[in-house]
């Protein structure tokens, strides 16, 4: 096994999401799959190798700091599920 | 002849000769979408009310002798793109309501060029996939036939366009998203140079592999959408400050003396021998038109798909920490607390294969993985990039089959993910080097089903790619073929 139940249960709150039972047993099933194929890459000879993480040559893009037209605050809340005057309402974080 | 069946360049003629007018046009795709949308479901929502709207004020503009690049055109557009005003779902329950408050760069620079929009396309969850059977909202068939996947993710655009729904479209591409739905839907489908078009407004799924590129009928059509689209946009970090050529100006330039290198480790077991036969056709017919072909190696190719499948969802996993019932979006009413609120509203947002995606994502970037699995592979992209940047030494673009398989059947591969992957296999080493692709038709299978042939190209050659593609279906009287092909077979429409 490449990975077991109880670390895509870990991963899972992570990533903030939950499985009902049957599904955790499928998905630790198609993830060891998927794992397993990706050992072909240690047959590869990386030594040295800097690793690869842009497509293109990437330089920081700078610009002025300047203030800019923006959206506006009803904008910015219109597909909010539950705003509340200038802000985003959530559940109660502190008991 | 239908106005609805025609190219750009073909109702650019017309428009300008004043045979017809933007609304003619556009009334005759809406009567098309009326006759088969029921049938493929390439739209999940149609715009019909402002599509009116912009095509009176192309009739407008033409009357005042101001014509642009794509005044009066009916166009749509994968639902991954900000449009102010209309929902952006990109086929999940997770944004069904997201009302983007601006356009993406692309949409203001179709808009600009006089464009009409007919609606936003199906497609894969979060553009993850290869058959759109992922979308929340219901599956696209294949319009060639309608037991048939249209390829993904953005198999809406694809089947919209086929079944002339729309007379261009956009799509993604992130590891094939726009070349395998275009090889399979029997039209031209082109994947940019990573950094050659904005990708300002579009949802986010792997940053350093998401491209924005066209859907359409014919070639000429490609280089008059990529003439539009690309360019440097301020907005977007990525995307490269470097002159855009006229894209048309390839379009008849031939292919004497131009080097083809054909890539042994694409020609190999497990490709559908009516593909392998048909691209080796096509192949002859580059040399008959004056190519030299030449055989080269990319020896990392069979590592191209685990080293995707490695990078895709660890992006994927960062970029969708987003969703979380809070700003915008779906929220679930169930949360006992902050925490539950977050895990409920994904869970019941995101569907499997999304969520299969996030967790291999998470798994490979947490720690005491992520040397394994997530560096290794970094490491691996860069000698996959390295063999490209050794074969443009010898050639001037690479052919090769576009995916392995025809169309398969609705259903054939859900539930096994591993084998879904594998019809990317042709198509995801280009975003791996972020070079430029096409995917252009190139005969049928005994099935009547659509053949693709894939040219790629160095960083931003989509030129020489254009020319090569071009050539190609004027040598091999493709749109004649087509023609032919779509009369005997989507008459069912």
């Amino acid at each position: 096994m490449k990975i077991t139940r109880s670390e895509v249960a870990h991963v899972a709150h992570l990533a903030r999401l939950t499985f009902r039972e049957e599904e955790m047993e499928k998905f630790t099933s198609q993830l060891n799959d998927i794992l397993l194929y990706m050992d072909k890459l240690n047959s590869v000879d990386t030594t040295g190798v800097e690793p690869m993480t842009h497509a293109t040559v990437l330089h920081n893009a700078f610009r002025e700091d300047v203030v800019k037209p923006s959206l506006a605050n009803e904008q910015s809340l219109a597909n909010a599920p539950d705003p509340r005057g200038e802000f985003f309402r959530v559940p109660k974080v502190i008991e | 002849m239908e106005l609805y069946s025609l190219t750009i360049h073909e109702l650019q003629g017309k428009l300008r000769a004043g045979e017809v007018t933007a609304a003619d046009i556009l009334a005759s795709v809406y009567q098309r979408i009326d006759q088969v949308e029921d049938k493929v479901h390439s739209y999940i929502t149609l715009m019909k009310e402002s599509a009116q709207a912009q095509a009176a004020a192309a009739d407008a503009a033409i009357r005042s002798g101001d014509i642009g690049a794509l005044t009066g055109i009916p166009i749509a557009l994968k639902d991954i793109y900000c449009v102010q005003g209309f929902t952006t779902t990109c086929g999940s329950r997770i944004l069904h309501n997201f009302v983007p408050p601006y356009d993406a760069t692309v949409v203001e620079k179709l808009r600009a060029a006089g464009a009409v929009f007919t609606g936003k396309t199906n497609m894969d969850e979060f553009a993850m996939g290869s058959s759109t059977e992922t979308s929340y909202f219901g599956v696209t068939r294949n319009p060639w036939d309608l037991t048939r996947i249209p390829g993904g993710s953005s198999g809406g655009s694809a089947a919209a366009v086929a079944a002339d729904e729309c007379i261009a479209a956009l799509g993604s591409d992130t590891g094939g998203s726009i070349r395998q739905p275009a090889a399979l839907c029997g039209i031209v489908g082109m994947k940019p140079t990573y950094g050659r078009v904005s990708r300002f407004g579009l949802v986010a799924f792997a940053s350093s592999l998401d491209q924005i590129g066209p859907f359409t009928k014919d070639v000429e059509d490609c280089a008059i959408l990529m003439n539009v689209i690309a360019g440097y946009d301020p907005r977007e970090s990525t995307s490269v400050n470097l002159e855009v050529p006229d894209y048309r100006s390839f379009l008849s330039r031939g292919i004497e003396g131009l080097r083809i290198g054909i890539p042994r480790e694409y020609y190999i077991e497990g490709i559908d021998p009516e593909i392998l036969a048909s691209v080796q056709q096509a192949i002859s017919v580059l040399e008959k038109a004056g190519a030299k072909c030449v055989d080269i190696s990319l020896p990392h190719t069979e590592y191209c798909l685990a080293v995707y499948y490695i990078v895709a969802p660890a992006e994927a996993s960062s970029n969708l920490a987003r969703y979380d019932g809070v700003k915008y979006g779906f929220r679930s009413q169930e949360g006992r607390d902050l925490l539950d609120m977050y895990k409920q509203s994904r869970s019941a947002g995101f569907g499997d294969e999304v969520k299969r995606r996030i967790i291999i994502g998470t798994y490979v970037l947490s720690s005491g993985y992520y040397d394994a699995y997530y560096k290794k592979a970094s490491q691996v992209r860069a000698l996959i990039r390295r063999d490209f940047d050794e074969a443009f030494q010898k050639c001037d673009v690479i052919a090769t089959p576009t995916s392995p398989t025809a169309a398969f059947r609705i259903g054939e591969k859900t539930d096994d993910p591993m084998q879904m992957y594998l019809s990317d296999i042709f198509t995801i080493s280009a975003n791996m080097a972020g070079i430029p692709g096409i995917s252009v038709p190139c005969g049928f299978t005994g099935d009547g089903l659509p053949i693709g042939l894939q040219f790629l190209g160095g960083h931003f050659q989509e030129g020489t790619l254009i020319q090569a593609a071009a050539a190609y279906e004027k040598a091999a009287a493709m749109g004649a073929l087509i023609a032919r092909h779509k009369q005997a077979k989507m008459n069912f429409l």
